[in-house]
């Protein structure tokens, strides 16, 4: 047995593939737990994004193949996200319409749509997204590696403050939270809960599915069935762990994605016990952490208090 | 009840299911089939004969028994979906126990001892959910989901680990149920029992709800939570009774897909199973007779499946787009009740109230 | 309960004296030759509306999408490759079927309503229960599963087993591997810690040290078989551990192969032939040949043989020699020496006198597994339980 000091960068290799599958993996949470964060901001939340999340990873790799322009792919499976919102947004706001259960049929939905019609584009390569390379200084291949950052890492990083600012600082972002909070305070003032959810819920699946592409895109850079393996749905719970705020979500997404990367890192220099429950690891550590911060006598502090309450 | 109404509640559904179809048939020739001759597939695949319905009853089983995991809660206004981690703990569970019991007692004991272990297990799974959302106010949504995951990384890790037969050689599994314990078929059927389980389940939840005391607290702490409490109803007890009987119902799926299908708990034990129950109870608008016969539609769209693929060429993903459009379909025909001037009583009354008796709150009459 | 065991009981009997019945009634049939057999597919090909009386349906069953790029599309291809081959073959396909009642069920559908003769339900968790209890149920048609589970005298006659000693072509890439890696280390992501996965990781680490005894396999477990995301962080940090050769056995290689290539090491495909995913880095790969098999098991069914009368051997298995796989055409970076070491190797398995697991071989933690002067062929069973790593893998097998 060599000892993990003998490898080429050791402990540093562990902390080096951290650091570098914090961020690859880390870019499709960060998206789709924003564009939830925007949905569930509203009130509503859409379970459904798992859908959404495959539904913008094939549209935007059969785009790039089509048309060997990955830019257009991502912005493809933006509106085919959009188009799958408008779908949930619009039922989930019928009277009677649980949108849980609306989510959870639209995750049926998108997916079979998107492994329907993604069938022809599994065997050839699209272009992939270009990335940036920050790492003009090192000699080292894996330093080189890890410091080749997507620009769509930076765009959702960039994305992060700027929900930030808008929920706190322009209308729009108040009247999101205001119909979030109480759809009937903000109808009193004048605002159309139906219209500002709608938006909010096709935003956030725009949002989506530009998380799929960069699944598609950038990291791991295929299209397959399985390529999405719950990340649609845990950042339900992520925007939890993250209590609504977009800069949390951010550091919620790098976390999760870290953890994801921990698993086989971990592997590679000779930890092996445990996998499995290794990688349940962010649901164990969401679900602790909402068991400490919550208590009957006050609510999550964040938490949207229409969220999820039949009262369209 | 008024005939009128009753009406309704017939027609809405097949009009919102016969539209489903006709979305699916326009899908159909989009992509290039004739959505006639799928049609009579279907039919023929899912109902069409005695030898074929029964491919939908086998598939309509688990669903019965899954989807009460997320009905009953609803009725005291709790959305829980963590139909697939009972499910699963349930199969573990009852999987020990058969193990546990071997052949040293009647195989009567075994099973019966089983099915209340893998009725525990689901039980306590999402009583746990229960109690979370009583004592420390935790969304339950968003817990019962991320129980899921851990279950099914429990059951991995027991099935690849600490549990695997090693004679279980590339398909890690448990060690195999003896024969003899095993839940045989109905006879002059190949449906096994774990359908009867289902609707003999349903019907009591039934009966449970609409019938009894108990279901009268439910469904009026349902309707509004913070009134039962001040109205002194044990708010705290009924959580947690009603989440434990959701998750043994789960339970005892996964013990039935143990004990009659499987055989051994591996990785097949989770198969989302779990999700279509979650479905199937907020298309069947929370009534749990009306879930037998959703479970059937969705055991149908399931059988047919296969032919989907055989006679008309098309893919594997074709069920799932069926599914989804039929599902998205019977939850909006929910929001139509009392809004077709057709069917109600007298023309200037208000729209009847609906089953859970918040919706005409301020929002509803201020629009 | 007790009530209904009873009834079961009794039905079970009746079931059985209904087999008794039906497989007197077949092998009366074949009593009288390969005539029978044709009458059999005659009124299959009835049944599936074909106006051809010499067609034969054949069904084959996928766990996945057919187009994986991986286990599923190599069978998938392989049943594509003998409709090519026999134009009588009437193809009858299903995918993402899971491994509960569901595939039962398709099965039942290809035999009673397409009137399938000949069932390959291809995933390795489709036999116990689901084709053992459907072979009982139906014992004139003839299920061929891809595993090597088949026990003489405890499972049904018409049911046969099939698998291809893939790791065969294994060692040979990691000849290849092991020759052309300059830094020693090899590089393998795998799915399970199952007898034939592990098989694959040490026959390519046994290859790798008959040309270089230095050279080491790291193995990353990701815990199921397709996990793209875990398969590319995988890859990426063996890539960071100085690892410049990488393959894999997951269901589908596409991630491993395209992440080797974009940190610009060398990969070595699996199941089917990758090359085009990796045109600079791509060294060589284990590959599947079903179409090969499949057309020869069809040809003798047509002729008359069958499992039921023993003609078809119930256990068939074989490796380069018997066509089972093949090793994909050498890439750019393999010097010609290394093809010629590779290509010796070949030889030796395509004469027969290869043997992989000669002793002395030791497990990575130091025990012998294999003792010196004992040597175990391809068909051991002993093989087929394989629960160790050789010395050279860093790894474990816990869970």
């Amino acid at each position: 047995m060599s000892s993990p000091a003998e490898s080429a960068l050791g402990w540093w290799g562990v902390l080096l593939a951290i650091l570098a599958g914090t961020m690859r993996g880390g870019t499709p949470f960060l998206f789709v737990s924003l564009g939830e964060c925007l949905t569930e901001k509203s009130g509503k939340i859409n379970l459904g994004l798992e859908g959404t999340l495959l539904m913008g990873a094939m549209s935007a790799y059969a785009i790039s193949y089509l048309t060997g322009s990955p830019w257009l792919g991502v912005l493809v499976a933006g509106i085919s996200g959009l188009a799958l919102g408008a779908i949930h947004g619009w039922l989930s706001q019928q009277p009677r319409v649980n949108d849980v259960a609306v989510g959870i049929a639209m995750i049926i939905f998108g997916s079979g749509l998107a492994f329907f019609f993604g069938k022809p584009f599994i065997k050839p390569t699209a272009p992939q997204l270009p990335t940036i390379d920050l790492a003009g200084w090192s000699q080292n291949p894996a330093v080189e590696a890890a410091l080749k950052i997507s620009p769509l890492f930076i765009l959702g990083a960039l994305l992060a403050p700027f929900l930030h600012w808008f929920f706190s600082s322009t209308r729009w972002g108040l009247y999101i939270r205001a119909v979030g909070d109480s759809p009937a305070a903000a109808r009193a003032m004048g605002i159309s809960p139906f219209k500002v959810r709608m938006l909010s819920v096709m935003a956030g699946s725009f949002l989506a599915g530009i998380g799929g592409a960069s699944l598609s895109l950038y990291y791991p850079g295929v299209w397959t069935e399985r390529i999405s393996s719950g990340q649609g749905l845990m950042a339900v719970a992520l925007v939890i762990f993250a209590r609504w705020n977009p800069l949390q979500c951010l550091l919620a997404s790098l976390l999760f994605g870290g953890a994801q990367a921990l698993g086989p890192a971990l592997q590679s220099v000779g930890i092996k016990e445990g996998y499995y429950l290794f990688n349940a690891a962010p649901y164990i550590l969401t679900l602790v952490i909402m068991i400490l911060t919550c208590s009957p006598q006050r609510t999550l502090t964040g938490a949207p208090g229409a969220l999820g309450q039949e009262d369209a | 009840m008024a005939l009128r109404k009753t009406l309704e509640s017939i027609c809405i559904p097949i009009a919102a299911i016969l539209f489903g179809l006709l979305l699916f048939g326009l899908f159909c020739s989009f992509v290039g089939a004739n959505p006639f001759a799928v049609y009579a597939s279907i039919w023929k695949a899912a109902f069409g004969s005695w030898n074929t319905f029964q491919n939908t009853l086998i598939r309509a089983a688990p669903l019965m028994l899954s989807s009460l995991c997320t009905l009953l809660p609803a009725r005291l206004g709790l959305v829980i979906i963590g139909n697939e981690g009972a499910l699963v703990m349930g199969g573990l569970a009852a999987v020990s126990m058969g193990l546990a019991l071997g052949t040293a007692v009647p195989s009567f004991w075994v099973q019966s001892f089983m099915a209340l272990a893998g009725m525990g297990a689901g039980g306590i799974w999402i009583a746990i959910v229960g109690a979370l959302r009583h004592y420390r106010a935790v969304n339950e949504t968003i817990s019962s989901l991320l129980l899921n995951y851990i279950a099914i990384a429990i059951l991995n890790h027991l099935v690849g680990g600490p549990m695997r037969d090693p004679n279980s050689l590339n398909k890690p599994s448990t060690a195999p149920l003896a024969e003899i314990n095993m839940l045989g078929d109905i006879p002059g059927t190949r449906v096994h029992w774990g359908l009867v389980y289902g609707l003999i389940a349903c019907v009591i939840a039934y009966f449970l709800i609409q019938r009894t005391t108990f279901g009268f607290s439910t469904r009026a702490a349902g309707g509004n939570m913070r009134a039962a409490r001040l109205a002194g109803l044990p708010v705290g007890k009924l959580t947690l009774t009603i989440c434990f009987l959701a998750g043994s119902c789960a339970g005892l799926a996964g013990m039935v897909e143990i004990a009659a299908v499987q055989g051994a708990a591996n990785e097949s034990l989770n198969v989302g199973y779990g999700y279509g129950g979650i479905l199937v109870a907020f298309a069947a608008r929370q009534n749990p007779l009306a879930a037998i016969l959703v479970s059937l539609l969705v055991g149908g769209i399931l059988a047919s499946g296969g032919i989907l693929q055989r006679s008309h060429g098309l893919p594997d993903a074709t069920v799932l787009v069926f599914e989804g459009i039929i599902f998205l379909v019977v939850l909006y025909s929910d929001s139509l009740y009392g809004r077709l001037p057709f069917f109600k009583e007298k023309p200037d009354r208000l729209p009847p109230a609906p089953q859970p008796a918040i919706p005409t709150s301020v929002t509803a009459q201020g629009s | 309960m007790s009530q209904e065991k009873l009834f079961h009981l009794s039905r079970r009997q009746i079931v059985r004296g209904l087999l008794a019945a039906t497989a007197f009634g077949v092998t009366t049939k074949f009593g009288t030759g390969c005539t029978a057999s044709t009458s059999g597919q005659a009124d299959a090909g009835a049944n599936a509306g074909s106006g051809d009386g010499e067609q034969m349906t054949v069904g084959f069953i996928y766990v996945g999408p057919k187009d994986d790029y991986g286990y599923n599309q190599a069978h998938a291809e392989g049943a594509a490759g003998l409709t090519k081959a026999l134009t009588w073959v009437k193809l009858v396909e299903e995918a993402s079927v899971p491994e509960t009642t569901a595939v039962t069920e398709s099965m039942r559908s290809m035999i009673d309503i397409d009137g399938a003769k000949v069932l390959f339900p291809t995933s390795f968790g489709y036999f116990d229960p689901h084709i053992l209890k459907m072979a009982q149920e139906y014992p004139d048609v003839q299920f061929f599963h891809c595993g090597g589970l088949y026990k003489e005298g405890t499972h049904p006659k018409n049911v046969g087993s099939y698998f291809g000693y893939i790791d065969e072509a294994q060692y040979i890439a990691g000849i290849v591997a092991g020759s052309t890696s300059k830094t020693g280390k090899l590089g393998f992501v795998a799915a399970k810690p199952i007898p034939q996965v592990l098989r694959n990781i040490n026959s390519f680490t046994l290859g790798a040290k008959s040309v270089n005894p230095d050279v080491t396999t790291q193995v990353i477990f990701t815990g199921d078989w397709s996990l793209p995301l875990k398969e590319a962080e995988a890859a990426n940090s063996m890539a960071d551990q100085d690892v410049d050769v990488l393959t894999c056995h997951v269901d589908s290689p596409k991630v491993v192969m395209e992440t080797a290539e974009k940190r610009g090491i060398f990969c070595s495909g699996y199941h089917a032939n990758q090359s085009a995913l990796a045109p600079k880095g791509y060294l060589t790969g284990a590959e599947w040949d079903w179409a090969n098999i499949y057309t020869k098991l069809l040809t003798d069914i047509k002729s008359g043989k069958t499992l039921m009368s023993g003609d078809i051997p119930h256990l068939l298995r074989g490796g380069l020699k018997d066509g089972f796989c093949k090793v994909s055409d050498y890439g750019p970076a393999v010097s010609s020496d290394t093809k010629k070491a590779a290509e010796a190797a070949k030889a030796k398995f395509m004469d027969g006198s290869m043997v992989i697991y000669t002793g002395e071989i030791k497990d990575n933690k130091g025990n012998v597994v294999i003792p010196a002067g004992t040597s175990l062929k391809q068909q051991d069973p002993k093989l087929e339980e394989m629960n160790y790593l050789v010395e050279g893998v860093i790894g474990s097998i816990g869970s």
